[in-house]
């Protein structure tokens, strides 16, 4: 699961004026893509379109990896069997998720060990909703329900891009995700169903959520000023605001018809534009969360940190001196 | 570590966190090579490039492989090749398939015969008519 939070990096300058590309080059790469084949990693690609996609899928890919921490903390105490079966599927699949994504990354130039560091740093950035804790129970079932929901927006729409690993990768993704959301769901209706104390404790989890959810497709669209070459290049396939508003038409009704609220008064759908509408959930929370000051950020990276360190000694163990670096086919 | 909520993970209190407020750089190769990954649904398929897999050897690689790749549905055979060990004709020699849609003596559709039969037979019903 992955939001759509992803915040484009403007190249600098010197970057433009270093890395021009052969306009001849570039116009075939561009005809490539509007005749709707895809792109393959032996292909000639302009320096910013590389530079743009080993961004986001590397940061697709610490989401998947961050994304299992929250859940995983609840795997110990899940309530029942079938819950723990269920949970420990849907983490076993979100790491699954990473280990593909850094895969279609490794493709376009960048090792996997290098992007490892960058996130054990606090270079490399991933989803915010993950720097959000997972109180308790009802928070897994909100994260398994409208967090996946949300993430199948985005990755739908990204499935049908231009990179062709990515692009595979994302449907294998997509058809993993589908029971998420389902055995997400299942959870959550559950409580919602359930007695008062257990509605109770929905509600408060999804007063707790509201906020993130609303975040997690990323700033509105006339806060950005990229977008139109990534659109063109089929790197970006859905603005922000459309795959928010996608997500809130199709999951609102659904929290509803359980009586269910969430906490803004200013939620509701324009019946003119067709479009919701909601207060202002304060970007700035959202940039600083980002930027490493969430309520969980320094907790997951030493979690990550901690799990790096201590599997270290095994993998330099089996590590084969005759094995050499050799960029992965498709 | 400074916390701003608590840790809910029994597992993550036992782990000294503490210690991981500077982190130790993985090497390169640490991750070790890649396998691209043949997959096989049912007996009687073909063997499908799914993706990668990382591995030290191919033991390994077979292991993982079955992790990754085969969590849903059927499965009854995957093969594993180290990436290094296969060969391509690359898309800068797409250029040598371009006219071989174009030889349609190479297909069952290349060949009509029916308007060719039909007018015999009908030259021939007439002439026995005559």
């Amino acid at each position: 699961m992955y939001g759509g939070g992803y915040v484009f990096l403007e190249p600098t300058n010197q970057e433009t004026e270093q890395n021009q590309d052969d306009p001849e080059k570039l116009s075939a790469f561009e005809k490539l893509i509007s005749s709707g084949d895809k792109v393959e990693p032996q292909d000639w690609m302009p320096y910013e379109y590389r530079r743009q996609l080993i961004r986001l899928i590397e940061q697709h890919a610490h989401s998947e990896i961050m994304g299992s921490l929250p859940e995983g903390a609840w795997i110990t105490r899940a309530p029942g069997f079938r819950r723990k079966m269920a949970l420990i599927a849907k983490v076993q699949d979100e790491v699954g998720h990473g280990q593909m994504l850094y895969s279609a990354a490794e493709t376009l130039g960048k090792s996997r060990e290098q992007m490892i560091n960058d996130l054990l740093s606090g270079k490399s950035k991933y989803s915010n909703v993950f720097n959000y804790p997972a109180l308790t129970w009802a928070d897994v079932t909100v994260i398994g329900f409208l967090i996946d929901a949300a993430a199948i927006v985005n990755q739908v729409a990204n499935s049908k891009g231009s990179y062709g690993p990515y692009c595979r990768a994302l449907e294998r993704i997509c058809y993993e995700e589908s029971f998420h959301i389902k055995q997400g769901h299942d959870a959550f209706v559950a409580l919602a169903t359930g007695t008062n104390t257990q509605r109770d404790m929905l509600q408060d989890a999804l007063n707790r959520w509201y906020r993130p959810i609303i975040h997690f497709f990323g700033p509105p669209d006339k806060n950005s000023l990229h977008g139109e070459q990534l659109m063109k290049w089929k790197v970006k396939m859905a603005s922000n605001d459309d795959m928010r508003n996608q997500f809130l038409d199709s999951y609102i009704p659904k929290i509803y018809e359980l009586g269910l609220t969430l906490p803004d008064e200013n939620l509701r759908k324009n019946p003119e534009t067709g479009r919701w509408e909601f207060s202002d959930p304060d970007w700035d929370e959202f940039q600083r969360v980002i930027n490493g000051d969430g309520p969980c950020n320094a907790e997951r990276i030493a979690t990550r940190r901690f799990s790096e360190e201590h599997g270290q000694w095994v993998r330099m163990a089996l590590m084969n001196p005759r094995q050499q670096a050799t960029t992965p086919l498709a | 570590m400074n916390l701003k909520t608590p840790i809910v993970d029994p597992r993550l209190n036992r782990a000294d966190l503490d210690e991981a407020e500077t982190f130790t750089h993985v090497n390169e190769m640490e991750a070790w090579g890649t396998f691209e990954v043949f997959h096989q649904k049912k007996r009687g398929d073909q063997h499908v490039h799914v993706g990668i897999i990382h591995a030290s050897d191919p033991e390994m690689a077979l292991l993982f492989a079955k992790e990754q790749y085969g969590r849903r549905l059927h499965s009854s055979s995957i093969w594993v090749v180290r990436t290094a060990d296969v060969y391509s004709l690359g898309y800068e020699n797409q250029d040598m398939f371009e006219t071989t849609p174009d030889k349609m003596y190479r297909e069952a559709g290349g060949y009509k015969l029916r308007d060719k039969i039909s007018k015999y037979k009908k030259e021939m019903k007439e002439h026995a008519a005559g």
